[in-house]
């Protein structure tokens, strides 16, 4: 009896002590990452990852998109060490990557198949040819509309509509007294708001941030045709109130039939049509974002990507699951747990199949824009830096921002647009002579 | 002619709509959030809202599914708890010695104290995260402590000296008289008679513990994060989101709700109890 016992005891510490020096030998990656579709399937698959591999544990930080970019911007800068994968767009992995701030994805796995990423991907995640992070999700902009209202207006939408093209429409789709709009566009202030829109919408137009002498153009012909432009057919064919609106309440609009036309990001595509939360979902029809005198720059390019900060302690496996999340091996897993329509868009060539074609209708236009887009040449001039929809420098968020505020102002009424573009003018010039940046 | 008899039911009659507009409008956001949190996503969205539609319980099922509901509410009740008592232990000792033994610098050491709530909390997010780092609290229930403790203080040093300047300084005498030590003067004899004035203290400082935001989203992640955090991982700027976002809001505002309502005698008593002073 008391052997008995004695050997219970014994086997009990033994489990004890075997479970403690499991928990302790295992790897945990502390991943930061946003609050969407594709990340929280993400999470959701992640536990085939941690089955593969026992040894790593997972444990997530989800945040709002603005939260995590302050939170990740703290602890990178302040070397904190509290993540191990953060999720990062195009403008981070630029400006981190030179700063040393991320580790250099080197050495991938033989199987992860680099060149199948799209080359406008990989570039706009690298500096000076080195890759700072993997992309998990790409992303440009396209034309929404309904196919019913056009067809019941007897309007045809051409293939690559021009932006004068799109206010002809809206103007003859406007019905605001049966709460239908011509048209919605961002108009929420952000330099990731209505600054993304606005700025395609410059470039098309032929319209830059800077020239080469880092002097802003605001007051040239092109950012005063373009701001004029947007501001008018904003205010006469949008929704009321849309200097409040950023990409989730135009979403909220299309799905409930306000908008005849919609131009966004191409992650809306699988939202729109998606008939748990579209009302429409069977009404819209996809092309290319508008351009009008140049096609250049006139479609976004946006990257939601996976990078490893160099304060981690587990660098190793933190490059094992980025890897792994990034792969083919992950879209296939995708496909046949969620379907072919969820697999992460944007990144890889693979991913385009005619399997994946058929079953997301928004495909096509996704795929061509962006292998047209072309971070490094956004506009009809020439310009000093790089980015489509923003201007890759340390201090864009802020003059972005500002400048947002402004063209919200000017959207509302507050002030005229001329004065609105002197006014942007002025202060980006001060912000940047401030940077030392004008030669 | 109204009869004064008339004139004072009148009177009541109106204060009471008054009254019951005022509470209505301040509870129907809350009634909406716990509204669209039994929507579905597509319903949540609708205009005109929907007053009239299937109820689901989906929300709440997909929030304990994808984010472990509890783990973040136990951080919450620890970080609260744990904040009031530590705040509460400062306090009272402060208290104590500035009502009691006031010299002539104690109203303007009082205004320092609070004016430190002047400060915008990200003016020292940096220092006080390279803190955190430098001791190893990052993403721990301690540094949250120690910060809402410091929060706080200010608030909770004011209320407290409020209510030990109303107790007569002859009770204090008279235990002393009859040989109390100071704990004891304060353990049997001041504490008991300003309870009420104690626990609204105690009541407010949870709250406040509860609703803070800016600290726990910036220095913790994932071990420590409390329901404030939770909250922000349903936010997206990128997808529709509102009833899963009302959800997790209605769970996370439903403890200090049910608190609150539970003592809400005992809070208002003490809270007017030194405002009409």
């Amino acid at each position: 009896m008391h052997i008995g016992k004695t050997l219970l005891g014994t086997a009990c510490i033994g489990t004890v002590c075997l479970v403690l020096a499991s928990t302790a030998s295992a790897e945990t990656l502390t991943i930061a990452t946003v609050n969407n579709a594709d990340m929280i399937r993400m999470q959701r698959l992640s536990k085939t990852f941690e089955q593969q591999h026992p040894d790593i544990n997972l444990n997530w930080v989800v945040l709002e998109e603005n939260v995590l970019r302050q939170r990740l911007t703290t602890d990178i800068a302040t070397q904190g060490g509290q993540f191990d994968v953060l999720t990062i767009g195009m403008y981070e992995a630029s400006l981190w990557g030179a700063k040393g701030w991320l580790e250099a994805m080197q050495d991938l796995p033989q199987n992860y198949e680099l060149d199948d990423v799209f080359p406008s991907v990989r570039e706009g995640l690298s500096v000076d040819g080195t890759l700072y992070a993997l992309p998990f999700y790409a992303e440009s902009s396209m034309t929404y509309y309904r196919t019913d209202l056009f067809e019941a207006a007897g309007i045809e939408m051409p293939e690559r509509p021009t932006w004068t093209q799109m206010a002809e429409f809206a103007e003859k789709l406007h019905q605001p007294d049966k709460d239908q709009y011509g048209i919605c566009l961002r108009g929420k202030a952000g330099w990731g708001e209505n600054m993304a829109l606005v700025t395609t919408v410059a470039n098309a137009f032929g319209a830059r941030w800077f020239d080469e002498k880092w002097q802003p153009e605001f007051t040239g012909e092109e950012w005063t045709k373009a701001a004029n432009f947007y501001v008018d057919t904003l205010r006469k064919y949008g929704p009321p109130g849309a200097s409040s609106n950023g990409f989730n309440e135009n979403l909220a609009l299309f799905n409930s039939g306000k908008c005849a036309m919609w131009v966004d990001a191409t992650v809306a595509g699988s939202f729109v049509t998606d008939t748990s939360q579209s009302r429409v979902a069977d009404q819209v029809g996809f092309t290319f974002a508008p351009h009008e005198t140049t096609e250049k720059g006139s479609a976004w390019l946006y990257s939601w990507s996976l990078a490893i900060p160099a304060s981690s302690k587990n660098k190793d496996s933190a490059k094992a699951f980025t890897a792994w999340a990034t792969s083919k091996e992950y879209a296939e897993l995708v496909a046949k747990t969620d379907g072919v329509a969820n697999v992460p868009p944007g990144t890889r060539e693979s991913t385009y199949s005619d399997e994946y074609m058929k079953a997301a209708p928004f495909a096509r236009v996704t795929l061509e824009s962006l292998k047209q887009a072309d971070p490094a040449d956004p506009s009809a001039k020439k310009v000093p830096y790089v980015g489509i929809q923003l201007v890759t420098i340390p201090e864009f968020q802020a003059i972005g921002t500002q400048v947002g505020k402004m063209f919200a102002a000017a959207l509302t009424g507050q002030m005229p647009v001329e004065q609105m573009l002197n006014a942007v003018q002025q202060s980006t010039t001060r912000e940047m002579k401030r940077a030392g940046y004008p030669k | 002619m109204l009869t004064l008899k008339q004139s004072r039911r009148l009177n009541t009659t109106l204060v009471g709509i008054a009254a019951w507009t005022v509470a209505l409008l301040l509870f129907f956001p809350i009634f909406w959030m716990l509204l669209t949190s039994l929507k579905t996503e597509i319903d949540a969205f609708a205009t005109p809202p929907q007053f009239i539609f299937t109820p689901t319980l989906e929300n709440y099922l997909h929030i304990q599914d994808r984010s472990g509901y509890f783990r973040y509410a136990w951080n919450s009740v620890t970080i609260s708890f744990g904040a009031t008592a530590l705040g509460m232990l400062i306090a009272i000792p402060a208290a104590y010695s500035m009502a009691f033994y006031e010299t002539k610098r104690t109203k303007g050491t009082l205004l320092w104290m609070l004016s430190t709530k002047m400060l915008p909390p990200v003016g020292v997010l940096v220092p006080i995260y390279l803190l955190a780092k430098q001791f190893g609290l990052l993403d721990s229930r301690s540094v949250l402590i120690v910060i809402y403790t410091l929060i706080n203080l200010p608030i909770m040093v004011w209320m407290i000296y409020t209510y030990f300047k109303d107790v007569p300084r002859d009770i204090l005498e008279a235990a002393r008289m009859d040989g109390a030590t100071i704990f004891q003067e304060m353990t049997r004899v001041l504490l008991p008679i300003s309870k009420g004035g104690l626990a609204s203290t105690v009541l407010l400082s949870l709250i406040l513990c509860w609703n803070e935001a800016f600290w726990s989203l910036n220095l913790t992640s994932a071990n420590a994060a409390p329901l404030t955090a939770l909250i922000a991982s349903y936010s997206s700027p990128e997808g529709l989101f509102w009833a899963k976002l009302s959800a997790v809001s209605t769970l996370a505002c439903a403890p200090i709700l049910i608190f609150g309502w539970i003592s809400q005698k005992q809070l208002v008593r003490g809270l007017s109890f030194g405002a009409v002073k």
